[in-house]
């Protein structure tokens, strides 16, 4: 099902079923072009569809915006072991909820994303690793796959082109940290999701010490894209160095919340106002986080003139991550804010290095006090001192998603700390408590 | 070996083997990279994130640990950057760390305190309250206190990967994980202790050791474990002549850091209230306490009497005795009591070992060869039970350096879960091509292969055209040592079984109990001999039949060297005294001098002993510096075997596991504490 309407704006290469009738049935999927980047594949040599996808531009959906095709190619060509394809589905970076619907809405473009990885890599078997919270997602997975199979897209010799592929949904525990992807595979192989010691990198040592692709739902979900219309299509829709459409999950106080496809290099202020129909109670923006929680926050003047890319990101010294954008009004208090995501982090952090596991805590602890005016002048100081020397140390990148907007809120909204100062109760309490959309 | 890698540490050119860590390289230059989690020997986990260093053309601090040497690697340790990560590792590792160092265990030894000392800074801004659980008890010999752990997973790893018991692991997430018992709220392992000692902080303490005293009041004697074959050295801690605490914190000895719960617990035997502190004399058929000097004037004048009249005299000597005792108790026997019934309880069939081996050399493996021969063929034994330093060495072996592993055993054993091949039943020969092709072996063999059954594997062994190397298993911390000594019967000379069958004048039993109940017999067997003199730590069953019982020192209670299951010599060091007891050698010392025999016997200090020993054992001519020093040196009694009228069908091995100890494991209180022993 869809959760919000679509927008004009969007650019519909992923969603293109979305809304049909039985969008999820094979029987849609193949009536509308579906396995045809498949069979298309599976008549390229390997290496010309690692190729077709550099040209693409793709890059990583997860997060990292590291290049798909690049990471195809780190697959050994001849490996004595068996190779793996690994999707990653434990979306649980607040603010991210595009991967649910992909797979809610259209499976099969993901199976058949997963079948290109397994060509262009000789791989034969693959798992879905799906977030706990998301079981009834396995449903859904589980009756395509059954499809997949009875109509022999699955399976042994798959329409007759001698590609053999099994196909397996998994579902974690609940737990942030395996959608970081070793700690992913150590859950996937049984074990306690603890990251591991990289190198070796999954794409040489992975699941079950195989090598192995591991890539997010939406970055699979683009390939049949890529292979059916070309990377260089695909790549035109974006910019010059990340092609395609993004997934983008526009949260937090704007009028039409939702998960909307727009192309790479979207201006913000126009995704804002225009998909997001403008901030609720027609309030001014505060403040800005473009890919999920872990990300630096932008203030509203540093939105001006930004765009939904890597590059301007990283210009605003934050980053595109996995589109999970977070509005925030004037009226919203940022050290509840900062708060509610340490609360977050202390409560994912798998406790596995000192910093992530005794910094989140430290700093939950002294914002919950913080904020509710039993924080001192020192207090302000030691929050931005803690999560910078978290940033960087830690084991995983879990305790940078921490660090960051940690840091990025307590220098651009101090001011905000000060007002909690001398015992005063927070400013915005009431008023944000007054409003529910 | 390839090329060495050069980088530069701290400004110090550094040359490191391709794959050394940046950690370890450090060392060898003297430059200490602090860390917990990184221990030596167990698998990486960057854990900690203490061992944090520089490393030109990388964006972010570094962990030594994991991070292999490269050459023209610039790396630095000391910079104002790596300081203040060490620091803020510490305030993190503090805040939740109660700082009850004034009643911890470990305070003083405490590598917290030690890393606070150097790197942390002096005070903490943390001012929230600290996450507290309660204390919990994992066995008796095993306590946790979750608010001290600070996570570093050693605990995890020795056990799992060490001991390949796996007892321990890590429940909850984030600041509420916490080391957890395989259990639920108690352990179920090898009760070795191993993860308390390997425990940084005092998270993990002893049962046995805790709030005993402050580590800094002990004295600390290296000696090596009476209990098995092994020959572990362990560390005593003692306080006003008292065993506080065993361990081998400074990884010494031909064990390492390894201890099981005998070695680390299974001294306090020494201190039962049975043990006995004055001599006894039978008289009107009850033992009572005599003097010294009474009690051995009784027994020179039944030994005197006994060579006067011709009468028969039976020695049976010890398992446990120095090297000394049983040399200087075989020359007694056969100079002064002119006897050759002399015997002690054979364990292992060395015997035919040595024999078949006889005319080859370098053929006897050591406990170190176990750690470094590419593969190891164990038959019969379940060694992580009975021989647990044995197994310990083959299971790091197989970790470190992927050696293989046969076991060939009548029922299911901890070495399956590692070996190459796990064969059921004695068929060995099964594996002849697979054993061909390994480059070199060592064969480990139990009491159930002897006589024809060696002569046989020797056979099998030689054929494979590959050096191999053999370990006759036995039972006792000096079971080899009493067979090197001497303690068989001379030509015509009696056995034990007829020793206690005969009507003997005189038998005299120095630290053993044949006359204990058979396995599955019905309560002690009755002595025949006219005159039994015992010399014992307790009243045995067999002391509770003598005429004298004269008290024994324990192996932690005198100097002396034992010989260990693979023929390695190592010093016992006095440790501790036990009031009325004493030392075997003195005894019988005295009881020649009693005699008037003792300028005959020469000296009886263990020095002077052993001296003689080096000149007369063959095999034993070993240096001196390698014992010395705390170190282990190998006997070869290869070339000219053992003179002995083999009797390989009584040969029998009491087949102790880990919580017994023949009749010593008796007296342990810890030993049947635990709950697997029961």
């Amino acid at each position: 099902m869809l959760y919000n309407d679509p927008s004009p704006l969007e650019t519909k290469v992923l969603t293109r079923r979305f809304g049909m009738a039985n969008s999820a049935s094979i029987e849609t999927y193949l009536a509308t072009e579906g396995y045809q980047a498949f069979r298309k594949a599976a008549g390229m040599k390997p290496e010309e569809i690692i190729e077709e996808m550099k040209v693409s531009n793709l890059r990583g959906r997860g997060g990292a915006g590291f290049p798909a095709g690049m990471k195809w190619s780190f697959v050994p060509r001849t490996s004595p072991k068996p190779k793996y394809i690994v999707v990653n589905a434990d979306e649980s970076e607040p603010g991210t909820c595009k991967d649910r619907v992909l797979i809610e809405n259209d499976p099969h473009q993901l199976i058949e994303g997963v079948l290109i990885a397994g060509l262009a890599v000789d791989a034969h078997a693959g798992y879905i690793y799906v977030r706990g919270e998301y079981r009834y997602l396995i449903e859904v997975l589980e009756k395509a796959i059954a499809e997949a199979y009875e109509k022999g897209w699955l399976g042994k010799n798959i329409q007759g082109t001698g590609f053999d592929f099994d196909l397996y949904p998994h579902t974690g525990a609940g737990a942030y940290e395996c959608g970081e992807e070793s700690a992913l595979l150590e859950s996937l192989e049984g074990k306690r999701g603890i990251p591991r010691i990289r190198p070796p990198f999954p794409a040489v040592v992975g699941a079950f010490q195989c090598p192995t692709v591991l890539n997010n739902v939406e970055t699979y979900c683009a390939a049949p894209a890529i292979l059916r219309d070309g990377g260089a299509a695909y790549a035109a829709l974006g910019v010059p160095k990340a092609g395609g459409t993004k997934m983008t999950c526009l949260t937090g106080h704007v009028n039409k919340p939702g998960v909307y496809e727009l192309k790479m290099g979207f201006p913000v202020k126009q995704m804002i106002e225009e998909v997001g129909g403008g901030i609720r109670l027609g309030r001014k923006l505060k403040a800005f986080i473009p890919g999920g929680s872990s990300c630096p926050v932008l203030t509203a003047q540093e939105v001006e003139g930004a765009t939904m890319d890597y590059d301007s990101m990283a210009q605003r010294k934050t980053m595109l991550g996995s589109g999970g954008v977070i509005i925030m009004d004037d009226h919203t208090c940022m050290v509840k804010a900062a708060l509610r995501i340490m609360r977050f982090y202390a409560h994912e952090s798998c406790g596995w290095c000192i910093p992530c596991r005794e910094g989140t805590t430290w700093l939950k602890k002294i914002l919950e006090r913080f904020h509710g005016g039993g924080g001192t002048r020192t207090d302000i100081d030691l929050i931005g001192d803690i999560a910078r020397n978290m940033l960087g140390r830690t084991f995983c990148p879990l305790g940078d998603a921490a660090a960051m907007p940690t840091i990025s809120i307590v220098e651009k909204f101090r001011h905000e700390f000060e007002d909690h100062l001398n015992g005063k109760p927070c400013p915005y309490e009431h008023e944000s408590q007054a409003v529910t959309v | 070996m390839a090329d060495p890698v050069k980088l530069t540490i701290d400004g110090k050119e550094v040359q490191a083997a391709p794959g050394t860590l940046v950690i370890d390289a450090a060392k060898t230059v003297g430059i200490e990279i602090p860390a917990f989690c990184y221990y030596e020997g167990l698998s990486l986990q960057a854990a900690c994130r203490m061992c944090l260093v520089e490393v030109e053309k990388m964006p972010k601090l570094m962990t030594a640990c994991t991070l292999p040497v490269a050459e023209g690697m610039v790396v630095r340790t000391e910079t104002p950057q790596v300081a203040t990560a060490r620091k803020y590792m510490l305030e993190l590792l503090l805040t939740n760390h109660p700082l009850d160092c004034p009643v911890c265990d470990k305070g003083g030894e405490c590598e917290l305190q030690d890393m606070a000392f150097r790197y942390g800074a002096g005070e903490s801004r943390y001012t929230e309250t600290k996450v507290h659980t309660p204390e919990k008890q994992f066995s008796p010999v095993v306590y946790f206190d979750a608010p001290r752990c600070i996570l570093c997973f050693r605990c995890v790893r020795i056990c799992g990967e060490g001991l390949g018991v796996g007892a321990l692991g890590v429940i909850n997430r984030g600041v509420l994980s916490e080391i957890a018992p395989n259990h639920g709220d108690h352990l179920e392992c090898d009760e070795c202790g191993a993860c308390i000692d390997i425990c940084p902080v005092g998270a993990l303490t002893s049962g046995a050791y805790r709030y005993q005293t402050r580590p800094w009041e002990m004295t600390h004697v290296g000696t090596i474990c009476t209990h098995c074959s092994d020959g572990c050295k362990t560390t005593l801690g003692t306080r006003n002549d008292r065993i506080i605490r065993g361990n081998n914190r400074d990884r010494s000895g031909v064990n390492g850091e390894f201890l099981c719960i005998k070695g680390r617990y299974g001294f306090d035997f020494y201190d039962h209230p049975e043990r006995l502190q004055a001599p006894l004399v039978r008289t009107n058929g009850k033992l009572e306490e005599v003097s010294w000097s009474r009690a051995l004037w009784a027994v020179a004048a039944r030994f005197k009497q006994a060579i006067a009249d011709g009468g028969s005299v039976g020695v049976i000597g010890s398992n446990h005795t120095t090297n000394e005792e049983n040399y200087y108790l075989a020359k007694f026997a056969r100079e002064v009591l002119k006897t050759n019934h002399i015997d002690h309880h054979r364990t292992g069939d060395v015997t035919t070992l040595v024999d078949a081996l006889s005319g080859k050399s370098g053929k006897l493996a050591t406990v170190a060869d176990l750690y470094e021969r590419k593969a190891v063929l164990v038959l019969g034994a379940d060694l992580a039970l009975e021989h647990p330093l044995l197994a310990y060495q083959m299971r790091a072996n197989f970790r470190h350096h992927k050696a293989h592993i046969y076991a060939v055993t009548e029922g299911p054993v901890r070495e399956d879960q590692y070996a190459a091949a796990s064969v059921r039943g004695r068929d060995y020969e099964r594996l002849r091509e697979k054993l061909k092709a390994e480059p070199e072996l060592v064969v480990v063999f139990d009491d159930s292969y002897k006589g024809d059954d060696i002569r046989k594997l020797v056979e099998f062994g030689e054929g494979l055209e590959i050096p191999v190397r053999y370990i006759c298993l036995v039972d006792y911390s000096n079971s080899r040592g009493a067979l090197d000594m001497g303690l068989v019967p001379g030509p015509g000379g009696m056995r034990i079984p007829e020793m206690l069958a005969e009507e003997l004048s005189v038998l005299w039993v120095v630290g053993s109990n044949p006359l204990k109940p058979a396995a599955g017999g019905q309560g002690a067997r009755d002595r025949k001999c006219s005159f039994l003199v015992v010399q014992d730590m307790f009243l045995t069953e067999t002391a509770q039949q003598a005429d004298v019982v004269l008290p024994a020192a324990c192996a932690y209670e005198k100097n002396g060297t034992i010989t260990n299951v693979s023929g390695e010599v190592q010093r016992l060091k006095r440790a501790v005294s036990t009031m009325g007891a004493k030392p075997d050698l003195e005894i019988m010392g005295f009881i020649a001098r009693e005699m008037g025999m003792a300028a005959a016997l020469g000296p009886w200090t263990p020095e002077a002993v052993f001296e003689e020993i080096r000149k007369n054992i063959h095999g034993y001519e070993i240096s001196l510096p390698a014992i010395e020093l705390g170190g282990a040196a190998q006997t070869m009694p290869v070339n000219g075997s053992i003179l002995v009228d083999n009797r390989p069908d009584l040969v029998h091995s009491d087949h102790n596991g880990l919580f017994t100890s023949g009749t010593l494991g008796r007296y342990s209180k810890v030993l049947k504490s635990v709950v697997e022993s029961r």
